[in-house]
């Protein structure tokens, strides 16, 4: 997908987005019940600069599809099945699940 | 892992039934003096509203580390001897079972805490969704119990925590 004007002014100097591989990071987001509702997609391949967080994801996720702002409070994120913050840094295929209130059982 | 230690987690696809049978006989054992299960079933109603059917997803992978993970939990709590978890994915019908926990131990108060203990953490920490289909519409439920959890999962100290067992 390409990159939106907004993102290239809200980034630093430094970042060129598909000049040079080593400083960007492809992941891969799954949208699950009701996040799932809302993208309408399954998933989406994402592109961020190197040492993106997955803060920096949501940001890059919501910008896009700004009716995820209904679930922001109440969801989880799962970094390669495994819960994790807003504050870690993804790597390079990595996947990143948008977990909604979860209703098992 | 030792050779004493059965645990057996499985994400069911859709239109397969629970059969518990299968889990009651994969947990019972000769020393094994008591066996604890739960089974979780779709009521008829939810707020005075008349419930057609449920219906589950999971994030597979992810949801079946969590089950043996929190099967891993009980371990540490109960003297247990073997685990069985399984839950169906796909519509569950009124009155069909959706979850299915079974627990054996020697004596009968571990196997009965631990049961209690599975399925409230399969409650607040597996993910798996399921949307409530009444007549004229359909809403997807939230857990109370991942509400009160929600703030503690991403922490650093719980990955850590489980990395370690």
């Amino acid at each position: 997908m390409d990159v939106t004007d907004r993102e290239i002014k809200t980034k630093n100097a430094e970042c060129k987005p598909t000049e040079n591989k080593g400083s960007s990071v492809q992941i891969k987001v799954l949208f699950f019940a009701r996040a799932r509702d809302l993208t309408g997609l399954a998933e989406l391949p994402l592109e961020l600069t190197s040492g993106s967080t997955t803060q920096d994801c949501l940001n890059k996720l919501v910008a896009r599809f700004p009716s995820l702002e209904e679930i922001l409070g109440s969801m989880v994120l799962a970094l390669n099945e495994e819960y994790t913050n807003e504050s870690v840094i993804v790597q390079d295929k990595d996947e990143l699940a948008l977990i909604p209130p979860i209703s098992g059982g | 892992m030792a050779e004493e230690e059965r645990t057996q987690v499985e994400i069911l696809e859709e239109n397969n039934l629970i059969d518990m049978t299968k889990y009651i006989n994969y947990v019972s054992a000769p020393q094994a003096g008591g066996i604890a299960t739960f089974a979780g079933t779709t009521r008829d109603t939810f707020e005075g509203k008349s419930v057609v059917e449920l219906r589950y997803e999971a994030y597979v992978p992810m949801a079946i580390r969590c089950m043996k993970s929190m099967c891993s939990s009980a371990r540490s709590s109960w003297n247990l001897h073997s685990i069985a978890v399984a839950h169906r994915l796909g519509s569950v019908p009124v009155g069909e079972t959706s979850v299915f926990i079974a627990v054996s131990s020697v004596h009968r108060a571990d196997a009965l805490d631990a049961c209690k203990f599975l399925i409230d953490e399969l409650k607040a920490t597996v993910p798996i969704w399921k949307k409530e289909v009444y007549a004229n519409g359909e809403v997807w439920k939230e857990n109370s119990e991942f509400a009160e959890r929600r703030l503690e999962l991403g922490k650093d100290g719980i990955a850590a925590e489980e990395k370690s067992r």
